[in-house]
C-alpha cells in the first residue's frame, strides 16, 4: 500500500496558520473539567465477576469436548517439507488436521490475505510460532502423547530479522505540508534524534481461549475470549465455506484484551472450528501463558528518527520524521497501525513545514498487531523526548517549550485537517502541571542536581556524588490521539447498533460491541436509559452473539463509547419518538408496556452516518484524519537509585480529555490502567529475541508492574466535547498509553541528566547512557546541536559521557551543506 | 488414585485424584468451582489464589495431597446465599462500588488475597495493602481502585 501526499500549503515557512474557519467551533468555556455526574450505576456484570459466577471461555462446559493443540514451527523461516506421525501411537484416537483439511480459503481474513491458517506442506514458514498441524484428543494425556508423536520436516531459509534491512514493505506513507527546506533554512537551531521501542505484550490476565462446537446444520459455533465477533464470523465463513447462519460467534466473558484479542482470536477460532469439524465434537483450544506469549501478537517495535528545526524562542518551524515499524511475518493490521503512527508522529504541535515518512516491513518474527494506542505510543514517545531535548538545548522549561507550540483551535495538522473544535491540549497540560505542582518541583529537582554535582564523588558509585542515594526527577508529556477509526474507516465499517422495545415492554440493546473490562455493558444502558427516561436497570443488553446482535464494528480504537454509544443514542431517540407519536405524545416510560402489548416489538437499527464536515481522501491522504482528537497530559515523578540506576515511579498525574465523561469511575479506571501499562512500557517491559524467537515467553520472565511497582495515580478528566457524537464523547481507552512513557523518561532525565532513547529505560540503559557502563544498544544518532546553543546545556551539573564516547554530533544548521 | 478429604468453603468434600493433581484443577474440574482462574500456571500472576487454612496460596502450585484435612476458601464462599440471590460481602461490595473489578479475571484471586489481609487484622493502610496484593497481577486497573476498595473494606473512608 502506497499513499503519498503532495504538499498542500505554500504559506511562509514559519507563519502560524491562524485562519480559523467559521463552522463547528465549540467555545473552550464549554469545557467542564472533571465534572462528576451523580449516581453512576454500578458495573453491570460486576456481581457475577465478584462472586465467580461469570463464565470465561475456559469455565464453559461442553459435554464430550475434546482438547485441541497446535503444532508450530520451530524455524523462523523455512520450507515446510512435511510431517510424520509416530507409528507406535494409536492415531485412531487422535484428530489430525493439516492445511488440506481446510474446505475453503486457507487465509486468516483481515486486511491482506497473506497469513495462512495452517502452512501447507510445501509452503513457506515465516516465523517460529507459525501453526502447521492441529491435533485433538478426548483427554489431555492422549493429546500430550500425540504432540510428542508429530515430527516436522523443514528446509531452513535465510531469515530476516532487521526491519531496516527488510525489502518486503507492508505499507508506506508520506505526509507533507509546507516547505521543509525553507523551514530548516529559517530555523535558528536544527536537532536530530533517533528513538527505538521494542515489542510490548498486552498481557491480559486471561489467556486466549476458543471452543469450537459443531452445529446440526453443518456449521460451527465458537465460544471464546474475543474483542471482535464479526472479524471471526467473516474468517469462519471464508475458511469453512459457511453461510451467515452456519457460522456463529459467541463472546464468553473476556478477561482483558487491550488489542491482543482483536485479530489473533480469528486464528484460534479457525483452528478450533477445523478440529470440531473433523471430530464432530466440541473442541477446546485453551492457550496456556507460554503459548499465548510466544505466538500471539505484540506491539510493533519501531525506529523513529527526528530532524527538527526550531526558532530561538522555541517555536517549531520544521519537522522531518521517519518511522520504521517491524510488522513481523504477516500483514495483519500493520498498515493501519502504521497509518496512525504516521499521522501522530509530529505530536500535538503546530508546525508549518512537515514531512513524515513511514514504512513497515516484514521480518521473520511472529506478526505484530493491535495494542492499546495502535502505533501512537511509539511515535509520541519519540516526539516528546525529542521536544524535551530541544527545550533543554534552548534553556526552556518543559512547559515553556510546549505552550507556544501546542495545537489550538483553528490550527492545521500535517494532513491538512483544520482543528475546528474539541481541542484541549492547553487545558490538559495546564491541569496536569498545576495538580502536580510541576514548576515548583522542577525547580527543586534542578537545585538538588546542582547540589549533587558540586559534591565529591563516592568511591564505587560513579553516580552518587554526596550522601544522597536517591535522586528525584519530574517529567511531563503531552499527546493527541485520533478518536475512532482513521480516515474513512468508520464510513467503510458502516456499523449498526439497535434498541428494541420487546413484546413484554422491556427495552433491550443489541450491539456487537464487546465488554472486556472497559465498561461497555454499563455505559450503553446508561446512555439508552437517559434517552428513554428509564432507570438504568430497566434496559437490558443482549449477549454478544452473532446470531442475535448486529455488526457494530470491532471493539477497538477507543470507538465504542463515541461511535457505537452515539448510534445507540440515535436509535433510542428514534424509538422514543416513534412510540410517543403513536401514543398521543405521552412519555415513553409511561406507555412502553401498553404500546408493546398492542404493536408487538419495535426495533430501531441505527446505521452509522458520516460525521458532518469530516472529509478524508484515502488516495491523497489529506483531510480530516479523525473526526476529533482526544488530548492527554501526564506528569510523572520518579526516584532513581544512584547506586543501581533503578527507577521507582512514585506519582503520576494524568489529565485526559475524553470529550464527555459518561461514567467517572469507569473512565478513571481506563486512565489508571492505561497509565500503568505505559509505565511498564517505559521501565520494565521488554521482549528479548534470539533467532526470531521470544526468549522471555513466560510470565516469570516477561514482567509487568505489580501493586508495589505502581505509582499513586491521580486522574483528571477533562471534557472538550465532540459535536459529531450526540453525547460529545471521544473515547478514553488509548489516551493514557501515549503519554506515560515519555513522561517517565523525561523524569529520569530530570533526575540523572540521561536521555534514554530506547525503551524500556532499564537501569542498564541508564548506566550506559551515563557512560558508566558499556553501551548495550547500537548507539543512536543523537542531537545535532548548533554550537551557539551549547551554552544553555547545564553540562557542568549533569553527569554526562565524556566527549570521546559521546556520540553527539555538533553542527550548525546554517552551514552551506545543511541548507540543501 | 487416592481419596482426599478436606473442606471447601466450610463444606466437606471427598475427591479421588492422583496426589500431584493441582488444587486448581480439583477445584475447577472435579468440583466445578470455576471462580478460581488460571493465568499462568507457574505461580506468577496470583489469579488462582485461594486460602488454605486461612493463608493465601497459588492453587496452581499446590498438589492436592497437601490439602488433605485442610480448609480451602474460594471466591464462591465470599457472598452469603439468600433467597433473592447472593449477598456480596463487604469486600466484594467495596470492589463493586470503587471500581476494583474491570475485566474480572484477576478479581477472584485478588479478593482472596485481600480477604486474608483483612482477616489478619489488616488496616486501611495503603502501603500494607499494596504489599498484601503484590503477588496478584492486574492489567486493567493500575491497582488504584483495588487498593481503594480494600481500604474501604478495612474500615477506611473513601
Amino acid at each position: 500500500m502506497t499513499i503519498r501526499t503532495s504538499p498542500g500549503r505554500t504559506s511562509s515557512p514559519i507563519a502560524p496558520s491562524p485562519s480559523a474557519p467559521d463552522a463547528l467551533i465549540v467555545d473552550l468555556d464549554a469545557i467542564v473539567p472533571g465534572r462528576i455526574r451523580p449516581a453512576a450505576p454500578l458495573r453491570r456484570e460486576g456481581p457475577a465477576k465478584l462472586t465467580g459466577e461469570a463464565k470465561y471461555a475456559d469455565d464453559l462446559v461442553f459435554p464430550g469436548a475434546w482438547y485441541g493443540a497446535t503444532i508450530r514451527s520451530t524455524d523462523a523461516h523455512a520450507r515446510f517439507d512435511g510431517f510424520d506421525l509416530d507409528p507406535a501411537l494409536d492415531w485412531s484416537r487422535v484428530a489430525v488436521v493439516s492445511a488440506t483439511d481446510i474446505p475453503g480459503e486457507n487465509v486468516v481474513s483481515l486486511i491482506s490475505d497473506d497469513q495462512p491458517i495452517l502452512v501447507p506442506v510445501g509452503g513457506e514458514i515465516q516465523h517460529h510460532a507459525e501453526p502447521l498441524v492441529l491435533l485433538a484428543a478426548a483427554d489431555r494425556e492422549m493429546l500430550r502423547r500425540a504432540r510428542r508423536g508429530v515430527t516436522i520436516r523443514t528446509t531452513p531459509i535465510a531469515p530476516v530479522f532487521d526491519p531496516l534491512a527488510s525489502g518486503h514493505v507492508f505499507a508506506h506513507y508520506e505526509i507533507a505540508s509546507g516547505d521543509l527546506d525553507a523551514g530548516f533554512a529559517a530555523a535558528d537551531l536544527v536537532l536530530e534524534g533517533e528513538y527505538r521501542v521494542g515489542h510490548q505484550e498486552q498481557l491480559y490476565i486471561e489467556n486466549n481461549a476458543m471452543i469450537g462446537v459443531p452445529r446440526e446444520d453443518g456449521g460451527i459455533a465458537v465460544h471464546g475470549s474475543l474483542q471482535c465477533p464479526y472479524y471471526i464470523h467473516k474468517a469462519l465463513k471464508r475458511a469453512l465455506r459457511l453461510s451467515d447462519e452456519q457460522a456463529r460467534v459467541v463472546q464468553a466473558e473476556t478477561g482483558g484484551g487491550f488489542g491482543g484479542k482483536e485479530e489473533y482470536p480469528s486464528m484460534i477460532a479457525l483452528h478450533a472450528a477445523l478440529l470440531a469439524r473433523k471430530t464432530g465434537k466440541p473442541v477446546r483450544m485453551i492457550y496456556d501463558r507460554h503459548e499465548d506469549l510466544s505466538a500471539t501478537t505484540k506491539r510493533h517495535p519501531a525506529i523513529v528518527t527526528h530532524r527538527t528545526g526550531v526558532m530561538a524562542d522555541g517555536r517549531l518551524v520544521a519537522q522531518d520524521i521517519e518511522v520504521v515499524m517491524d510488522g513481523g511475518a504477516y500483514t495483519t493490521l500493520t498498515p493501519v497501525v502504521l497509518s496512525r503512527g504516521a499521522i501522530h508522529a509530529g505530536g500535538p504541535y503546530r508546525c508549518p513545514n512537515v514531512r513524515i515518512r513511514a514504512r513497515a516491513t516484514r521480518t521473520n518474527t511472529p506478526p505484530n498487531g493491535a495494542f492499546r494506542g495502535f502505533g501512537a505510543p511509539q511515535v509520541e514517545f519519540a516526539a516528546e523526548v525529542q521536544l524535551g531535548r530541544i527545550a533543554e538545548t534552548l534553556g526552556l522549561s518543559p512547559i515553556e517549550i510546549r505552550r507556544p507550540n501546542l495545537y489550538q483551535l483553528g490550527d492545521t495538522t500535517p494532513t491538512g485537517q483544520v482543528l475546528r473544535e474539541s481541542v484541549a491540549a492547553a487545558e490538559v497540560l495546564d491541569r496536569a502541571a498545576e495538580a502536580a505542582e510541576f514548576e515548583g518541583v522542577h525547580a527543586r529537582t534542578a537545585a538538588a542536581r546542582a547540589r549533587r554535582a558540586g559534591a565529591d564523588s563516592v568511591p564505587g558509585s560513579p553516580l552518587r556524588t554526596n550522601g544522597d542515594r536517591m535522586a528525584s526527577g519530574i517529567g511531563v508529556a503531552l499527546a493527541w490521539h485520533g478518536a475512532g477509526f482513521t480516515g474513512s474507516g468508520e464510513v467503510k465499517l458502516a456499523s449498526v447498533a439497535s434498541v428494541e422495545l420487546a413484546e413484554d415492554g422491556r427495552v433491550r440493546i443489541l450491539t456487537g460491541s464487546t465488554e472486556m473490562g472497559q465498561g461497555t455493558k454499563t455505559i450503553f444502558p446508561q446512555l439508552v436509559a437517559d434517552e428513554l427516561g428509564l432507570a438504568v436497570g430497566d434496559v437490558a443488553i443482549a449477549p454478544q452473539d452473532t446470531a442475535i446482535v448486529p455488526d457494530s464494528g470491532p471493539t477497538v480504537a477507543s470507538r465504542t463509547a463515541m461511535v457505537v454509544g452515539g448510534l445507540l443514542i440515535e436509535a433510542a431517540r428514534r424509538l422514543r419518538a416513534a412510540v410517543e407519536a403513536r401514543n398521543d405524545g405521552r412519555p415513553f416510560a409511561d406507555v412502553r408496556v401498553a404500546d408493546a402489548a398492542i404493536h408487538g416489538s419495535t426495533r430501531v437499527d441505527q446505521a452509522f452516518e458520516p460525521y458532518p464536515h469530516v472529509h478524508f481522501d484515502d488516495d491523497t491522504y489529506r483531510g480530516d484524519a479523525y473526526p476529533a482528537f482526544g488530548w492527554a497530559a501526564c506528569v510523572a515523578t520518579v526516584d532513581v537509585d544512584l547506586d543501581t540506576a533503578e527507577v521507582t515511579v512514585r506519582d503520576v498525574v494524568a489529565a485526559d480529555d475524553v470529550g464527555r465523561v459518561i461514567h467517572p469511575i469507569l473512565a478513571e479506571g481506563q486512565v489508571e490502567g492505561g497509565t500503568l501499562q505505559a509505565i511498564g512500557y517505559a521501565t520494565i517491559e521488554e521482549i528479548k529475541l534470539r533467532d526470531g524467537r521470544y526468549l522471555n515467553d513466560r510470565l516469570a520472565t516477561y514482567i509487568i508492574p505489580t501493586s508495589l511497582d505502581a505509582p499513586r495515580i491521580t486522574s483528571l478528566l477533562v471534557e472538550a466535547p465532540f459535536s459529531g457524537a450526540p453525547h460529545g464523547a471521544k473515547g478514553v481507552g488509548e489516551l493514557p498509553m501515549d503519554v506515560g512513557a515519555p513522561a517517565v523518561v523525561a523524569a529520569i532525565h530530570d533526575a540523572t541528566g540521561a536521555w534514554i532513547h530506547e525503551l524500556p529505560a532499564s537501569p542498564e540503559r541508564i548506566l550506559a547512557r551515563l557512560g558508566i557502563t558499556r553501551p548495550i544498544d547500537a548507539e543512536p544518532r543523537l542531537l545535532a546541536v548548533d554550537d551557539a546553543f551549547r551554552e544553555p546545556i547545564d553540562a557542568g551539573t549533569d553527569p554526562r559521557p565524556d566527549a570521546e564516547t559521546d556520540p553527539q554530533v555538533m553542527r550548525g544548521p546554517r552551514d552551506a551543506d545543511e541548507r540543501r | 488414585m487416592t481419596t482426599w478429604r478436606f473442606a471447601v468453603n466450610d463444606a466437606p468434600v471427598e475427591v479421588e485424584a492422583p496426589g500431584m493433581r493441582r488444587l486448581l484443577d480439583v477445584l475447577r474440574e472435579d468440583l466445578a468451582l470455576t471462580g478460581t482462574k488460571e493465568g499462568c500456571g507457574e505461580g506468577e500472576c496470583g489469579a488462582c489464589t485461594v486460602l488454605l487454612d486461612g493463608a493465601p496460596v497459588d492453587s496452581c502450585l499446590v498438589p492436592i495431597c497437601q490439602v488433605d484435612g485442610a480448609r480451602v476458601a474460594t471466591v464462591e464462599g465470599l457472598a452469603e446465599p439468600s433467597p433473592e440471590g447472593a449477598v456480596l460481602d463487604s469486600l466484594q461490595q467495596a470492589f463493586l462500588e470503587a471500581g476494583g473489578a474491570q475485566c474480572g479475571i484477576c478479581t477472584p484471586g485478588m479478593l482472596m488475597a485481600a480477604r486474608a489481609y483483612l482477616d489478619g487484622g489488616g488496616a486501611a493502610d495503603e502501603a500494607a495493602i499494596r504489599e498484601a496484593i503484590a503477588g496478584n497481577l492486574c492489567r486493567c486497573t493500575g491497582y488504584t481502585k483495588i487498593v481503594e476498595a480494600i481500604a474501604i473494606a478495612a474500615g477506611g473512608s473513601r
